[in-house]
C-alpha cells in the first residue's frame, strides 16, 4: 500500500476541516430582474434552509402556478448536513490513515457528491417549472419555468441567473485541492519513490 | 409741392417720435434665465435631487415634499386636513389624529415646518409643522413620511410663531398670534382688550429618543400678536427671540390702528430661567383642555387623550425671564444667523433692517441699560442693543435666511426681490427680482448653524402671467436660485400646491437611506390584523359586523359576503399581506360615505360602511397593484334590516354556482 506523505496529510485535514463551512454560508443563489425589480429578487440555498425574498418570489411565481416555496418541499435540508460532516469524516480518516487508496476513494465521493447535488437540483428545478398548476391565472401555452442550472435565462419578463455560491465555492476549490494533491502523489512522489 | 414735403416731413416727425415715446416705456418683467441655467436644474431620468425641500401647503394644511434642484414634487404629507386618497382622517385608525377639544376638526392652516436638529445642525429624525387656525403642532417621521403626533396648544389663538425648535430640539416653540381672554373668565367685551387679552408662548419638550411632544410649561405674555420666532444658538442657547407686532393693543382695523408705534419689539425669551423657576415649583398649574393624538405605528392606529392642565409662568411676576427691544415698524421676521450673535428684526413698513447682537443685549441687561418697561417688562435702549442696520434694502422685508459665508438672504414682498446683504459688515451685496411679491424663503440648512448653502427659493404670492392661466384661480410657485457666485442667478421656476409658506431643505442622504420600505406583518400589533388568509373573518357582535380581510396580488379574502344587514355598521378591517416594497392595496366599496383607504405592506387599516339598501355591493382595490389588479374585487350581500341571511364568507367557493 502507498503511504501518503505527511504535507498531503496535513493539507487533506485541513481540505476536510474546511468542509465545516457549508454549514454556515448559502450554497447556492438565484438571483431574478426583472422591470419592476431593478433592485433584484435573490434566494440563496443554505444546506437546511432558504433565505432571501422567497416569499415575494413565491407571491409573483402563483401567478404561472408554481409552487410556493417552503423548506418542506425539501428533504434533502434534513439530511445534506450529515452528508458533508461523513464526507469530512471520511477525509480526515484518510489524513489519519495516510493511505493513497483512502484518497483516492475521498477524491471520488467529493466529485460524486457534488454531480449528485447537482442533478438533485435539476430534477427540483425540472419539477417545480414544469409542475404547474393548471388553474394559474397565466397559462402560456408550451412554457415552462425551469431555473437554469448554472447560469442566466429568460423566463417571461424575470431574466433569472442561478450558479453557486460562497458554500459551493470553498467545495470547489477543496475538490481541486485534493485532486491536486492526488496527482502529485501519483505522478511526481509515487514515480520518485517507485 | 412745398406743402407736400413739409406734411411728410411732418408725419415723419410724428412716426418718429410715436417710436422714440414707445421704446421708452418700461419693459415687463419678462427676465428669463441666463447661461446654463437648464443644466444646473437637470436631474436626469433615474437619478437623485441632491436636496429634500419640504414645503407648507398653507390653507390645504398639508407638506409638501419636493426634490432640489429639480423642483419635483414627491409626496404631499397629510397633516392637518384630511385626505380621501390615501384615508387620512377617514379610516377609523386615524380619525382620533385630527381630534381636538372641539371635536373632529377636518382642516387647518400649516405655515412654518421645522426640521429637528442637534446642536443646531439638521439631524433628519422629525419634522415639525403648526396649525395656524386651531392651534396644534404636528410632527412627521421621517422615516415614514407621515403625521405621527399632533398636540393641541391651549390658551391661544392664531398658531403663527410656530413650531421653532431650540438647538438640540429640547423644545419646540409655539406662540400665540392673536392674544385671546384667558383663565375662567373668557366671556368678555372685546374692547377689553388691553385688561383682559393675554399672549403666551408653548414649550413643548420633545423626548430625545421618541420625539415624544408635552406641553412642559406654558409663559404667559402681555397681550399683543407674537409673529415669528426663532431660537438662539450657540452662544444665545437657551434664548428665544419673537417679533412682537399690535404693541398698541388694537382689536380692530389693526391695518391702521395696529401701525402707529414707531417701533414695536423683538422679545428676547431666556428659557432657561424660566426652567429654574420651575424647578423651583413656581409655575402655576392651570385648567386647560387641549388633545393630544398620538399614532402608534405597531397598532397602525391613532389614539386621542384629552388633557386637562397647563402649566404656567406669568413673565409679568418673573421679569428677569423676558426683555423687549425695540423694533422699528411691525416686525415680521426674526431671525438669528448661523453663528447665534446676530438677531434679524424684519419691519415689514420700515425704512431700514436692523441687526441686533447677542452680546450687547447681555452687555445692556448687566448695566440695566433700559429706556423704561412695557407692562412691568424692562425695555432695552435700541441703540445698546443695535449691532448696526442694513441702509435702504428694499421695500417690505419679511424673513432673512443665511449661508455658511457670513452673508444673509432676505425677501422683501413690496419691491418683490431678493437683497443678499453681509451679517458683519451689513453692504448690500446683489439684489435678484422675485416673480412676484415674495414671501418666505430657504436655503438649505438656512435657520440652523450650519447652513449648506447652493440654492435659494423664493416661495412667491403671486404668479400672474408666469404659467398657463387657468382661470381666475392660478398655481402657486417657488423659484429657485443659485447663490454659488457673487451674483445669485435664477435657474428654475416650478409651481407648488396649496399656498406655501416657509420651508425648509437638508440634504437628501441626511435621510434616503431611512426611509421604510415595508411595515413587518409580523410585528403588527393591529387589534384587527388578519395576518394570514387563514385568520381572514368575518364577525358579528350585535349590529356591528367586522370584516378581517386580508389583500394580496391579486386578491381580497374573503371576497363574497353574506349576512350583512340594511343598518348594521360593517368594519372593513384590510391587512395588506404583501411584504416587498412598493406594493400597497387600496380598498373602496360602493356608496362609502367616507373615503377609501390606501393600505401598505403589513399594514392594516378600516373602513367603516353603514349600508342603507339592501342588494348585492362590489367593493375592489383601488390601487393598480399587479397584472390581475381589476381581478382584485368581491361582492357584499346587504340583506333588508331583521333577515335571517346566514353570515357567510368565503374565497374561490365556487360551490354554490350552478
Amino acid at each position: 500500500m502507498k503511504k501518503l506523505r505527511t504535507s498531503t496529510r496535513i493539507i487533506i485535514a485541513v481540505a476536510s476541516l474546511a468542509m465545516i463551512s457549508a454549514l454556515y454560508v448559502p450554497l447556492w443563489q438565484i438571483l431574478m430582474w426583472a422591470p419592476q425589480y431593478p433592485e433584484g429578487l435573490e434566494m440563496k440555498i443554505w444546506i437546511d434552509n432558504i433565505s432571501g425574498d422567497v416569499k415575494i418570489i413565491s407571491a409573483l411565481n402563483h401567478y404561472i402556478g408554481m409552487k410556493h416555496i417552503e423548506v418542506s418541499m425539501f428533504p434533502e435540508f434534513g439530511y445534506m448536513k450529515y452528508i458533508v460532516l461523513t464526507l469530512m469524516g471520511i477525509g480526515l480518516l484518510t489524513a489519519l490513515i495516510g493511505r493513497r487508496i483512502g484518497l483516492v476513494l475521498f477524491a471520488g465521493l467529493i466529485v460524486i457528491t457534488g454531480i449528485a447535488a447537482l442533478v438533485d437540483f435539476y430534477l427540483w428545478g425540472y419539477d417545480y417549472g414544469h409542475n404547474l398548476d393548471p388553474t394559474a391565472p397565466i397559462v402560456v401555452p408550451g412554457m415552462s419555468y425551469q431555473p437554469p442550472l448554472i447560469g442566466t435565462k429568460q423566463l417571461l419578463n424575470f431574466t433569472a441567473f442561478s450558479g453557486p455560491d460562497i458554500g459551493s465555492w470553498i467545495f470547489v476549490v477543496i475538490g481541486v485541492t485534493i485532486f491536486v494533491v492526488l496527482g502529485l502523489e501519483i505522478f511526481k512522489y509515487g514515480k520518485a519513490k517507485g | 409741392m412745398k406743402n407736400i414735403i413739409n406734411r411728410i416731413i411732418l408725419s415723419l416727425g410724428l412716426l418718429s417720435m410715436l417710436y422714440v415715446i414707445e421704446s421708452c416705456k418700461p419693459k415687463g418683467p419678462a427676465a428669463v434665465t441666463t447661461g446654463d441655467a437648464a443644466s444646473k436644474v437637470y436631474v436626469a431620468p433615474g437619478q437623485y435631487d441632491e436636496f429634500y425641500n419640504f414645503v407648507s401647503g398653507g390653507f390645504n394644511g398639508q407638506m409638501a415634499v419636493y426634490g432640489l434642484p429639480s423642483g419635483r414634487l414627491f409626496r404631499n404629507i397629510p397633516v392637518f386636513s384630511v385626505n380621501p386618497e390615501s384615508g387620512y382622517g377617514y379610516s377609523e385608525e386615524t380619525k382620533p389624529m385630527l381630534n381636538t377639544s372641539h371635536g373632529f376638526i377636518p382642516w387647518d392652516d400649516l405655515h412654518h415646518p421645522a426640521l429637528s436638529t442637534t446642536k443646531g445642525e439638521h439631524d433628519g429624525r422629525w419634522l415639525f409643522g403648526n396649525a395656524n387656525n386651531t392651534p396644534r403642532v404636528g410632527r412627521i417621521d421621517l422615516t415614514t413620511f407621515r403625521t405621527v403626533e399632533i398636540i393641541e396648544l391651549p390658551n391661544s389663538g392664531g398658531n403663527h410663531s410656530s413650531p421653532f425648535i431650540t438647538e438640540n430640539t429640547e423644545y419646540v416653540v409655539a406662540g400665540t398670534r392673536f392674544s385671546v381672554p384667558m383663565g375662567d373668565n373668557r366671556d368678555v367685551p372685546i374692547s377689553s382688550y388691553k385688561e383682559n387679552f393675554k399672549g403666551s408662548i408653548s414649550f413643548i419638550k420633545v423626548n430625545p429618543e421618541t420625539g415624544r411632544m408635552n406641553i412642559e410649561f406654558q409663559l404667559r405674555t402681555p397681550g399683543f400678536n407674537y409673529d415669528l420666532s426663532r431660537a438662539g444658538k450657540g452662544p444665545s442657547h437657551g434664548w428665544f427671540f419673537f417679533s412682537c407686532y399690535n404693541t398698541e393693543q388694537a382689536y380692530t382695523l389693526l391695518e391702521v390702528n395696529a401701525s402707529r408705534n414707531d417701533k414695536d419689539f423683538i422679545m428676547a425669551v431666556n428659557w432657561k430661567k424660566a426652567e429654574e423657576y420651575l424647578a423651583q415649583g413656581k409655575g402655576r398649574k392651570e385648567k386647560a383642555q387641549y388633545a393630544h393624538n398620538v399614532y402608534d405605528e405597531r397598532t397602525h392606529t391613532a389614539t386621542s387623550t384629552i388633557m386637562n392642565e397647563v402649566t404656567v409662568l406669568d413673565v409679568m411676576e418673573f421679569p428677569d425671564i423676558v426683555y423687549f427691544i425695540p423694533c422699528p415698524k411691525s416686525p415680521h421676521g426674526c431671525d438669528v444667523d448661523p453663528s447665534g450673535e446676530f438677531i434679524v428684526g424684519s419691519g415689514k413698513l420700515a425704512a431700514v433692517m436692523p441687526v441686533f447682537s447677542f452680546g450687547k443685549i447681555q452687555t445692556a441687561i448687566a448695566n440695566k441699560d433700559y429706556e423704561g418697561d412695557f407692562g412691568g417688562i424692562p425695555v432695552i435702549k435700541y441703540e445698546s442693543a443695535l449691532h448696526g442696520e442694513v441702509k435702504k434694502p428694499g421695500l417690505g422685508p419679511l424673513h432673512t435666511e443665511f449661508d455658511a459665508n457670513g452673508n444673509a438672504y432676505t425677501s422683501f414682498f413690496v419691491s418683490s426681490e431678493i437683497v443678499k446683504w453681509n451679517v458683519k459688515t451689513l453692504e448690500v451685496l446683489d439684489r435678484v427680482p422675485t416673480y412676484y411679491s415674495i414671501g418666505h424663503l430657504c436655503v438649505p440648512g438656512g435657520p440652523t448653524a450650519k447652513p449648506h448653502g447652493k440654492y435659494v427659493i423664493a416661495y412667491n404670492k403671486i404668479t400672474k402671467d408666469r404659467y398657463l392661466p387657468t382661470g381666475p384661480e392660478l398655481t402657486q410657485s417657488a423659484q429657485l436660485y443659485s447663490i454659488d457666485g457673487d451674483k445669485m442667478q435664477l435657474l428654475l421656476d416650478f409651481p407648488t400646491i396649496g399656498e406655501p409658506h416657509y420651508a425648509e431643505a437638508l440634504p437628501a442622504s441626511l435621510i434616503k437611506d431611512k426611509s421604510v420600505k415595508i411595515y413587518k406583518i409580523e410585528e403588527n400589533e393591529h387589534p384587527f390584523a388578519a395576518k394570514g388568509e387563514k385568520m381572514a373573518r368575518v364577525e358579528r357582535k350585535g349590529n356591528e359586523v367586522h370584516v378581517y380581510m386580508t389583500a394580496i396580488r391579486s386578491h381580497l379574502t374573503p371576497d363574497n359576503i353574506e349576512g350583512v344587514r340594511v343598518g348594521d355598521d360593517v368594519y372593513f378591517h384590510v391587512t395588506n399581506l404583501e411584504q416587498d416594497w412598493d406594493v400597497p392595496h387600496g380598498f373602496a366599496i360602493k356608496g362609502a360615505t367616507n373615503a377609501e383607504i390606501l393600505i401598505m405592506p403589513g399594514e392594516t387599516q378600516t373602513l367603516k360602511y353603514k349600508p342603507l339598501k339592501a342588494g348585492v355591493i362590489p367593493f375592489y382595490c383601488t390601487d393598480f397593484c399587479s397584472a390581475l389588479h381589476q381581478e382584485m374585487s368581491g361582492y357584499l350581500r346587504v340583506s333588508p334590516a331583521g333577515s335571517n341571511t346566514p353570515l357567510k364568507f368565503s374565497t374561490g367557493d365556487t360551490g354554490g354556482q350552478k
